[in-house]
């Protein structure tokens, strides 16, 4: 059973302190960004993680990587915790898995060479042989559907396609078996973008890649994705095979976030009753007692506001963080009701 | 009906160039459409297709120091682009307004957002008492839907979310009821929740106020949910336009069925792979030479070819009003067939 997951979070949290008592004071409150987050990666699949700005998908994916250190919780990978490992061992584990970042200008350095940037994880991990080093980055280059011969150019050479390209090549550079995509397609124009979405599905599918991809645009996430998990204000609110979620979301931010993604078709406008939240996110520093979506949701009672409604499986199997979980489901464009 | 056949802004091939280091980079290269009194248009393309700076020249917002612009820009008689100054500056805000992207840098963080909605309205109304215009401004930021307007109006940029702010845009933009509002993907910087808000606004503005609006997008879900016509643009030029439903279920351009094709859409079935446009856009410096679309089009004919050779006008094509600047039009109307591609 263990051997098909390839990545578990078990109830992650990171708080960043802030606020202070003047000049010297310590800082007094935190900003809960990621706030006791837990799911699985299974070998193979892509689970995608949606939600608004400041919902804290950002930092998960970077605690998830130990790029930033986690306040509390456990990921293990392919069965180790790698939030108890360091030093050499911290540093092999990391092999494993790499990471797809959402702005392809900032990530490469404009000082080195696409080749030079390919390498750089070979170079770091020790695994560097001067001989090989230009073939492989050739073999990497072709790989993401660049031409081998321009290993010696540099990033401002490149378009914004063909630099997440880059940024791609250097991810798979050390053979992992995870990867880690921050947004990798929301800097793009909708050409290119559909682009490295196949880029990222072939390349998958032929090194059996397992992925975590993290996105605000529900769509591109339904297309990529065979979880899904939806996050509120540092909380995982619903998550599940993405054909349920989409069809029949159980929680309500789920439901209101699907209704408010614009239709691909004019022939569907006007469908009644589609769901608009009003207001916005509250601050992750103070956010609501009991269930965090209360403030804007419309079937919030006071229930909600007394007691945080747990993760769990609903009557009908799916896994919502609700006590009224919806139970219409959701065609596109026209509702239900 | 004869004020509906007089169209509120007329651009007429209109070219937009800036002068750089490297070369004239042509930004807008030959560009002419009408817009009627309460229509909505949608201005699609990718980054660097034009729309902004195309946009911008309605309200004669490019830096003359830089750009060259040539061609007409009627604004009720009045060409926006040889009037003097101060012609342009009572079109500005009364006639035209514009809202843009970035509702953060939009608005002066030193003011509070009473001031700034004010400000734009005692240009135009250089009489009004103090009392009118509390009330003008309180009333447009009810309109706009501030909750707590009486509180609110004192308050800062900063302490509006991202949302609000966008809202205060609006509000600024309107208070002098424009004919024609501009809105330069407006709602880009925003949440997917919050971008349905806006746009439902601005829709509902829409009716309230009568106004044209010349929308803006990258988004063909935006173009989707409100436009009535829209214009295809792709480096510099206006290679469809056509009724909205006719775009989405009969392009006439190459390009344009590229563009829906690469779209992720939300009914999709897992691993479909996407149809794409192969390459990227190219340079403004040189533009290939014919159709400045060919090195990228599925249909191109090839070397020798009029794709090659002739730069295409835009013409009407099929029976939907649609207009496609492609030689292949007729060709690539009948390959993608009235079937709708998407179905």
């Amino acid at each position: 059973m263990s051997s098909e997951i390839a990545l578990q979070a078990v109830d992650l949290v990171k708080h960043f302190p802030t606020g202070s008592k003047g000049i010297l004071g310590r800082p007094d409150k935190n900003v809960r960004a990621v706030d006791g987050v837990s799911f699985t990666l299974r070998k193979g699949k892509t689970l995608g993680i949606v939600g608004e700005s400041g919902c804290g998908k950002s930092t998960l994916a970077r605690v998830v990587t130990r790029l930033i250190e986690p306040t509390s919780g456990n990921v293990l990978l392919d069965g180790v915790d790698i939030t108890k490992t360091s030093g050499k061992d911290l540093r092999r584990l990391r092999r494993q898995m790499q990471m797809i970042f959402q702005d392809p200008v900032s990530s490469l350095n404009p000082r080195h060479s696409v080749g030079q940037i390919i390498e750089m994880p070979l170079r770091v991990q020790g695994l560097l042989d001067e001989a090989d080093s230009i073939k492989r980055v050739k073999e990497l280059m072709q790989l993401v559907g660049l031409n081998p011969e321009h290993f010696n150019r540099y990033p401002h050479e490149f378009s914004g396609g063909q630099r997440q390209r880059i940024g791609i090549a250097r991810s798979l550079a050390l053979n992992p078996t995870v990867i880690i995509a921050d947004e990798p397609v929301s800097a793009l124009d909708v050409s290119v973008q559909a682009q490295i979405l196949n880029l990222l599905e072939r390349l998958q599918s032929d090194l059996g890649l397992s992925m975590i991809f993290i996105a605000h645009d529900l769509s591109v996430v339904r297309h990529i994705a065979d979880d899904v998990a939806v996050m509120y204000l540092g909380k995982i609110v619903e998550i599940g095979p993405a054909q349920d979620v989409y069809s029949r979301p159980a929680h309500p931010y789920t439901k209101a976030l699907l209704s408010a993604v614009p239709i691909h078709d004019p022939s569907e406008r006007g469908g009644t009753g589609r769901i608009r939240l009003v207001g916005d996110v509250p601050s992750p520093i103070d956010p609501p007692s009991g269930c965090r979506f209360r403030t804007r949701c419309w079937k919030a009672t006071d229930l909600c506001g007394a007691i945080e409604p747990p993760l769990q499986a609903d009557a009908s199997g799916r896994i919502v963080a609700c006590h009224f979980p919806e139970e219409t489901p959701v065609t596109i464009g026209k509702s239900p009701e | 009906m004869t004020e509906n056949s007089v169209p509120v802004l007329s651009v007429q091939n209109l070219r937009v160039s800036f002068d750089t280091q490297d070369g004239t980079v042509h930004a807008v290269d030959g560009v002419s459409f009408d817009a009627y009194a309460g229509e909505t248009i949608c201005i699609v393309g990718e980054s660097g297709s034009g729309k902004s700076v195309m946009a911008s020249s309605i309200m004669r917002l490019n830096n003359s120091s830089t750009a060259t612009t040539e061609g007409r820009i009627l604004v009720k008689g009045l060409d926006v682009l040889s009037a003097s100054e101060e012609e342009v500056r009572g079109i500005r805000g009364s006639e035209v307004a514009m809202i843009f992207q970035d509702p953060m840098s939009a608005l002066n963080p030193y003011f509070t957002v009473g001031k700034q909605i004010a400000e734009a309205y005692v240009v135009h109304h250089p009489g009004a008492s103090k009392h009118e215009i509390h009330d003008v401004v309180l009333a447009m930021m009810i309109k706009v839907g501030i909750p707590s307007p009486e509180k609110r109006i004192d308050e800062y940029p900063h302490q509006f979310s991202g949302g609000m702010r966008q809202r205060i845009v609006i509000a600024i933009a309107l208070i002098n009821n424009p004919k024609i509002l501009i809105a330069d993907e407006p709602t880009t910087a925003l949440d997917v929740t919050v971008q349905a808000q806006i746009l439902d606004l601005m829709m509902s503005l829409q009716k309230e106020f009568g106004m044209t609006i010349i929308l803006i997008t990258h988004d063909l879900g935006v173009v989707a949910e409100v436009a009535q016509d829209v214009i295809v643009m792709y480096a510099g030029h206006i290679v469809e336009q056509s009724h909205v439903d006719a775009l989405f279920h009969a392009p006439t351009h190459p390009y344009s069925w590229g563009l829906l094709g690469s779209v992720a859409s939300y009914g999709d079935n897992k691993r479909g792979g996407l149809l794409t446009i192969s390459g990227s856009p190219p340079s403004l410096i040189s533009l290939p030479v014919g159709c400045s679309f060919h090195p990228r089009c599925a249909h191109s004919k090839g070397e020798g070819s009029v794709c090659m050779t002739d730069s295409p006008s835009l013409r009407s094509v099929g029976s939907d009003g649609s207009r496609s600047a492609c030689h292949l039009a007729d060709d690539v109307l009948v390959s993608v067939g009235r079937r709708g591609f998407r179905s």
